[in-house]
């Protein structure tokens, strides 16, 4: 068996098992097993199959148009892009200090944003996992079978993904796909009646928001032998925190740490990305592979998202979340924890985060005020980095003296998981399926720990022109007589 | 708006038009003030000597759809999407005279499912990417295929290969939106008086050119000034670095469909005024409609 179950030793009799899309994540990807006649895992992959072009469909058009196109990458999280674009392009149009208005607005959306996803990854994708089981009757496993058995649960997860929504239609002008911020500001701040609206319902949302994190605390106390190991492994992690050292999900500097804890490198300015991190190609895979160059390709790679930035950050600025980080982190004990599993606890202290946050910018008298945009002395490149939902956006343009983008790279949140996902299917596979009969029950073991990152794989497939291939020619009896490939670099290999 | 220009029809077949009607129908139905009417889709539209059809019923607030059109330019016949039939005959409403008696339709199953098709074909002959595009929400194509309906593009995408033009300082041509209208053309001809932009090439070849030796808007004499700078209905002619700085919800169409405001003013602070006295229907800029909306700064 390969140690790292990348790649098996001798594919050629091995039986073949592949979830084919996984379920409820966002976007299709699939999961290939390898087994041997004695249902031994000799390999797992994690493959996404999607293809998108954004990076160089975008070379070209003129640099306002940006942020409104590159949020089409996705329909779950298209603020994140929307304003990790515009963050990019405040740089071309000289804009280093936003307005109050316009930063608060952009955050106000932001944090609607987080609300919005939080709530539909944990309520209508993974609780029908956690509270029924995940070999639960595949029947009810569902947000219907939740609906039916827990309809107070499915309300709330419902109403609270509505509330974000709806702090995004007030920001963005529309709840998917909006056009609220531009470069150098927003195009609107809240009304006064946009705001007294949102004031209604917003510490409903926090108190609902509160018990989330409070059910799943609960899940993890109630069954720790699960929580704790299932797919674990160990790694570096990486995210935004805020100037003091606050969980800050819209802007700061970059911190990451290794496995125990211990910090690799504090206070970066995001512009210098690159100095950072390097992205490699694997040809079974159209999602690249990003690791922390300082320590290479091996040792290099990292996890990003919810229980990366709770345990990378030194405080949560409002009190309810703060609390609950408190808890989580006496919980996990001197090390980090590592347990895919964690990210849902985690992911629940930064909606309740999001939602104080929201309330504190309802009563800003800032987010209804009238100053909306700035400019100074044109740019011609720009880095926008933002905490989505998911993890670390970065975004980088190059825009030239006619106002066309002539260069544009994207590292979506996703993007920065992928090893990591591949390693938790792993671990699940040795833990659960390694040597067993495989049933579907088995199978979705598979798909809680991809679900755990609550990963968007269309966002993370939007390379072009670097597509790996592999294609292979076999005869009737399944022998292989040739295969070509072609690499990340588009070099083509025979044999 | 020059109404010499605007009423100045020299084609033959308006002349006939005239002639006929004047032959064959004169003084038939007067209304109360005397002045001839028609019929469209049953309902009376008084007219006055030498207006169009489109022109008479616009200034009774119906609508008939139409792109090419503006009434503050000579009309041009060539969008067909102002087509109706009179008298039981297919013709362009923008060229054809009204005449006294006449039975005009517009609104039926039939003229407005060849309209659809005509903007389905529009749609797939350009590149027309909407949800990206700043002119969403301002623009009269997009509109109008609301108006008629149009769930979906129905033929084949061309996805013809057209450059930008972004040498202008302060204006972009994104040709890829080009519905050749030929407003831009009669307005830098019969107002700027610049003759900055032609159509070129024939048939489905047909695009839309600018006159300079480079092909360059920056070597022309085209100007944000310049009449030709405000009157595409599509996002062809477009001013820099001031895209989607209107929301969304005050947006030339946001509030009503084009058929209560076929010719909007300009919703965007950045516009300068629109010329007075062009069109008899609806308000004439979202100003009057909209509640007041902060002003953008710096764009």
């Amino acid at each position: 068996m390969s140690p790292s179950l990348e790649t098996a030793a001798n594919p050629e009799n091995l039986r073949r098992v592949a979830i084919d899309p996984v379920s409820r994540v966002e976007g299709h990807g699939k999961v290939t097993i390898l087994l041997d006649d004695k249902n031994r895992v000799h390999q797992v992959r994690l493959h996404i199959v999607e293809f998108r072009g954004f990076e160089k469909f975008i070379q070209g058009r003129p640099y306002w148009e940006v942020p409104v196109m590159v949020q089409r990458l996705c329909g779950i999280c298209p603020v994140s892009h929307h304003l990790a674009a515009s963050k990019a392009l405040d740089a071309i149009v000289g804009a280093k200090q936003l307005t109050p208005t316009a930063e608060k607005n952009r955050r106000l959306m932001h944090y609607g944003q987080i609300l919005q996803s939080h709530a539909l990854h944990f309520f209508h994708l993974c609780s029908p996992d956690l509270l029924f089981g995940f070999d639960s009757d595949v029947s009810k496993r569902n947000i219907v079978g939740i609906a039916e058995k827990y309809p107070d649960t499915a309300r709330r997860g419902i109403l609270l993904r509505k509330f974000g929504q709806e702090v995004i239609r007030h920001t963005a002008g529309k709840r998917i796909h909006g056009t609220g911020a531009v470069p150098g500001g927003v195009n609107k701040s809240l009304s006064i009646a946009e705001r007294d609206e949102l004031l209604r319902d917003i510490y409903q949302m926090v108190a609902w928001s509160r018990e989330a994190v409070h059910m799943v605390k609960e899940l993890h106390h109630k069954n720790p032998e699960l929580y704790n190991s299932f797919g674990a492994f160990r790694a570096n992690y990486m995210s935004m925190v805020g100037f003091d050292g606050s969980l800050d999900l819209y802007h700061g500097r970059l911190r990451a740490r290794d496995e125990s804890g211990t910090v690799l490198f504090d206070d970066v300015d995001y512009r210098n990305y690159t100095q950072l991190i390097e992205e490699e190609v694997k040809n079974w895979s159209y999602m690249k592979f990003p690791y922390l160059k300082s320590l290479g390709k091996e040792k290099g790679w990292y996890r990003v998202g919810p229980m990366s930035r709770i345990q990378n950050c030194d405080f949560i600025s409002t009190p309810l979340a703060e609390i609950e980080r408190r808890e989580f982190m006496a919980y996990s004990g001197v090390m980090p924890m590592h347990a895919p599993l964690g990210y849902h606890w985690t992911r629940m202290i930064e909606m309740l985060h999001a939602a104080e946050m929201i309330k504190d910018l309802l009563h800003d008298d800032d987010i209804t005020g009238k100053e909306l945009m700035v400019t100074g002395e044109r740019g011609f490149e720009g880095v926008g980095v933002i905490e989505a939902p998911r993890g670390t956006l970065i975004h980088h343009y190059r825009v030239d003296e006619n106002d066309l983008v002539t260069m544009c790279n994207l590292i979506v949140s996703t993007t920065h998981n992928n090893q990591a996902m591949n390693e938790a299917v792993r671990r699940v596979a040795t833990q659960y399926l390694h040597g067993h009969e495989i049933t579907e029950g088995l199978l979705n073991h598979i798909e809680v720990a991809v679900r755990a990152f609550d990963p968007c794989l269309s966002c993370a497939t939007h390379a072009l022109g670097k597509m790996p291939l592999e294609v292979e020619v076999l005869d009737e009896a399944g022998n292989r007589l040739s295969s070509l490939s072609r690499s990340g670099d588009g070099l083509f290999s025979a044999s | 708006m020059n109404k010499d220009v605007t009423f100045a029809l020299s084609s033959a077949g308006v002349g006939e038009s005239v002639a006929r009607g004047q032959l064959d129908r004169g003084g038939v139905a007067m209304n109360k003030n005397n002045s001839p009417t028609f019929t469209l889709d049953g309902k009376t539209i008084p007219f006055s000597a030498g207006q169009t059809i489109i022109q008479a019923a616009m200034a009774t607030g119906v609508y008939i759809p139409h792109l090419c059109y503006n009434p503050e330019f000579k009309p041009h016949g060539s969008c067909k999407l102002c087509t109706v039939k009179a008298d039981g005959r297919h013709t362009s409403s923008c060229t054809h005279q009204a005449q006294d008696g006449m039975v005009v339709e517009s609104d039926t199953k039939e003229i407005n499912d060849e309209r659809r098709a005509l903007l389905q074909m529009l749609f797939v002959e350009g590149n027309h990417f909407c949800p990206s595009c700043e002119k969403s929400g301002n623009c009269q194509l997009q509109a109008t295929a609301y108006e008629m309906n149009m769930m979906s593009p129905h033929f084949d995408h061309f996805f013809p290969d057209r450059p930008l033009d972004a040498s202008h300082p302060d204006y972009l041509l994104d040709f890829n939106r080009c519905i050749l209208c030929s407003l831009c053309v009669r307005a830098s001809r019969d107002v700027d008086g610049k003759n900055v932009f032609a159509l070129s090439g024939r048939g489905i070849k047909s695009h839309l050119i600018v006159n300079a030796k480079s092909g360059r808007l920056a070597d022309t004499g085209f100007s944000g000034e310049d009449k030709a700078a405000h009157v595409c209905p599509v996002g062809v002619i477009l001013k820099k670095r001031v895209g989607f700085a209107i929301p969304i919800g005050s947006r030339s169409f946001d509030e009503q469909p084009i058929s209560a405001t076929p010719h909007p003013g300009p919703a965007a602070a950045t516009l300068p005024p629109h010329p007075q006295g062009a069109c008899p229907v609806g308000p004439r800029s979202n100003a009057a409609t909209l509640p007041p909306h902060p002003t953008v700064k710096g764009a």
